[in-house]
């Protein structure tokens, strides 16, 4: 009966095998540590759930003391960093929809005179309410920073009008979401987060797959060349892609009712050159990697920035300046702002390109990268 | 075409991060020819036929492969070779048929199925056309990898350890097989360390520690090495054989079933070591080398040469 017993040494036997085993494993040993810290400095430091220092315009048609007061508390309060001075309506229209500020103050003619006469001039805020966890905090702040702003200005016989109702009406415009539903962010940004989860593994897998079972070497003695296995093996990821491109579009229509404003068949063009940077970083892993496992694990590695910073789970303005450099070089930042603007917004081509070419740019780097670490371990 | 030579290579070398794997080869096969290609493993065989069908290139040398340049042509020299890999590389998530067909496309054959339902045939594997590659057993999967080497009807085929872990009966198909389609003028590269195997073949290479150390046919390679063995039977054979090693002349005991081959080169020395032994209770009898013996000898002199230098 003894044999049957728990074996300490043979329990041992296996705990040593395994460390040895671990410590063989660097890249699996290095993402043990290496995912931990990521994670610890993207939540603990990148991740801010009350983003400052929007950017945002002024267009004043008033010039008078009051104004500057605003302007000047506005900046103050931390929320706000004037960006722009705007003279005109079509210039606010397309720094809106290009996501270039976040908000717009019109500042009315007559402004500060009808403040003094105590007629509650109309303050009017268009926010960019794509995302609404990005301005929540900064509305509620501009709130109770008018109803105080003018303190200062007011001595004397203007005393009254501290006292009285608030020395301004403000109206607030929330643009492309007014009702400000979640889902509507939430549910476009999934579109970009699904497709990288699944093509950057799902192809860093592909190549792997081949060189650990050895059937690559057998496919290399044939004529077959590089750029024939590699373009041969994406085209029937890229149609996956769309299959889940098209799930979710569907489902975002006909469950979330998400407005889509913008033309689809651009969305789904232009979601062909997000595709092809997400193949194009699993193919680089895949040269990387030297089995299955590493793969996924450097897939997920590649993930964690991805979800965190790229702006899909926290407001991007609300991240430090690094977190943000490191955000824009990821494709899925370009490709959440296309989608939100395409179908929240109703952006054209023109104004989505400038979020397209940092795609194709990524696209290219990784690409020769990784042809040209495929071609080295040819020999 | 090219003096009927379907392999003339010279001075071949490779390197793996300064370690020399190949060093400086030369190769001769003629067409039609079944040669074998021996030595101890991580000698540089399977290196060595890398590079003839293009997937390594070598880091010198010089020579052709089917009248095509080996250094600048690998391309022509892919379409015309077949390269079965010591290691199984077919997909073992696609059935026989799925996998041949496949090969037969990446080689562009213009009658596609044709040539599938013809390997199938030939090999005996039309029954099976439908099973998962990855269920087959050894030898059938052995049989899978020859069919899609010969799926594009290629003129010389490069087998690396294509009998490992098959079984005689198998086997014995095999080399009847090999020796079938060498009667029509393919030509052979075949690498493995069965004796018996290389006895079949029509030319040897053997090859350690990247050096190409004998050539010839069997009895070529064993005159040249100019061994002389002697078959002692008895008993006490173990104790025998603790004794003799090591003494002068002497350069190895083999046990070969109820017997000892002791064999050395120098036949006057190593006939005065055994001397002593001579009356006792053992039976002496002076036998042929056999290609074991000499592959044996020579290892350990490669080995003692590498360790020296
Ligand atoms: N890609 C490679 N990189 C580094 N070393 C290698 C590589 N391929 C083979 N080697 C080394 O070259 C030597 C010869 O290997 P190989 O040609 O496979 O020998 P064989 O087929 O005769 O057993 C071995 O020591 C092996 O470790
Ligand atoms: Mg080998």
């Amino acid at each position: 009966m003894k044999r049957f017993a728990f074996s300490p040494a043979r329990f041992w036997a296996v705990v040593i095998k395994e460390f040895i085993q671990m410590r063989r494993d660097r890249v699996t040993f290095g993402m043990m540590v290496g995912i931990p810290m990521l994670q610890l400095v993207l939540f603990g430091f990148a991740i801010n759930m009350n983003p400052k220092n929007l950017p945002t315009a002024v267009l004043a048609a008033d010039q008078g003391v009051f104004s500057r007061t605003l302007v000047w508390a506005m900046r103050n309060s931390g929320y706000f960093a004037v960006t722009r001075v705007v003279s005109s309506e079509e210039e606010i229209r397309s720094l809106l929809r290009l996501g270039q500020v976040q908000f717009v103050v019109h500042i009315p003619e007559d402004f500060s005179r009808r403040l003094l006469r105590g007629e509650q001039p109309a303050l009017l805020l268009e926010a960019d309410a794509t995302d609404p966890s990005a301005t929540s905090y900064a509305l509620s702040a501009l709130s109770s920073l008018v109803a105080n702003a003018f303190d200062r200005d007011l001595k004397g016989p203007l005393r009254r009008l501290q006292a009285g109702p608030a020395p301004v009406e403000l109206r607030i415009h929330r643009h492309y979401n007014p009702e400000i539903v979640t889902q509507y962010n939430v549910v476009s940004g999934l579109l970009g987060v699904v497709l990288t989860m699944t093509m950057v593994i799902i192809t860093a897998l592909a190549i792997t797959r081949e060189r650990e079972r050895g059937t690559m070497e057998n496919l290399l003695s044939t004529p077959v060349r590089p750029g024939e296995v590699m373009i041969g093996k994406l085209i029937p990821y890229i149609l996956v892609g769309y299959v889940q491109a098209g799930l979710i579009l569907l489902a975002a229509w006909a469950l979330f009712r998400v407005p889509m404003l913008g033309s689809v068949p651009l969305l789904l063009g232009v979601m062909l050159a997000f595709i092809g940077a997400n193949l194009a970083m699993g193919i680089t892993f895949s040269t990387l990697a030297h089995n299955q496992l590493q793969a996924v694990q450097m897939a997920f590695f590649y993930f964690l920035p991805n979800i965190l910073l790229s702006g899909f789970m926290f407001p991007f303005r609300g991240m430090p300046d690094w977190a943000q450099v490191i955000g824009e070089i990821l494709p899925l930042t370009h490709f959440l702002r296309i989608v939100r603007g395409i179908l929240l917004k109703g952006n054209g081509l023109a104004e989505i390109l400038p979020e397209l070419w940092p795609i194709l740019l990524f696209i290219g780097v990784m690409l020769s990268l990784g042809i040209k670490r495929y071609r080295r371990t040819l020999d | 075409m090219n003096d009927g030579l379907a392999i003339d290579v010279e001075g071949v070398t490779k390197r793996f991060g300064g370690r020399t794997v190949v060093n400086n080869l030369a190769m001769r096969v003629r067409r039609g020819e079944i040669y074998g290609f021996l030595g101890p493993n991580g000698s540089g065989k399977t290196t060595f036929l890398r590079m003839l069908c293009g997937l390594l290139r070598p880091d010198a040398g010089r020579g052709s492969c089917l009248g095509y340049d080996i250094r600048s042509q690998s391309a022509e020299i892919k379409q015309r070779v077949g390269y079965m890999t010591q290691r199984f590389s077919f997909y073992e998530d696609l059935s026989l048929e799925e996998n041949l067909d496949f090969v037969a496309r990446l080689y562009a054959m213009p009658d596609r199925r044709q040539a599938v339902a013809r390997s199938l045939e030939s090999l005996g594997l039309v029954g099976r056309r439908r099973q998962l590659a990855g269920q087959l057993s050894g030898g059938w999967k052995q049989r899978l990898a020859l069919a899609a080497c010969l799926i594009h009807q290629p003129d010389l085929l490069l087998l690396d350890e294509p009998t490992a872990g098959v079984d005689p009966k198998a086997r014995r198909d095999f080399w009847e097989e090999i020796h079938r389609l060498a009667a029509q003028g393919l030509t052979f590269l075949i690498t493995t360390h069965y004796m018996d195997e290389a006895e079949r073949c029509h030319s040897l290479g053997y090859i350690a520690y990247g050096n190409l150390l004998a050539r010839g046919t069997v009895e070529e390679v064993i005159q040249g090495a100019g061994l002389t063995t002697w078959e002692v039977s008895g008993g006490g054979l173990w104790e025998l054989a603790e004794s003799l090693r090591g003494l002068p002349g002497i350069e190895q005991v083999v046990a070969f079933g109820s017997t000892l081959h002791v064999s050395g080169r120098d036949a006057a020395r190593l006939q005065s070591s055994l001397e002593p032994w001579r009356k006792g209770p053992f039976r002496w009898r002076a036998v042929d080398s056999s290609l074991e013996d000499v592959f044996i000898s020579l290892m350990d002199a490669a080995r003692d040469n590498f360790q020296q230098g």
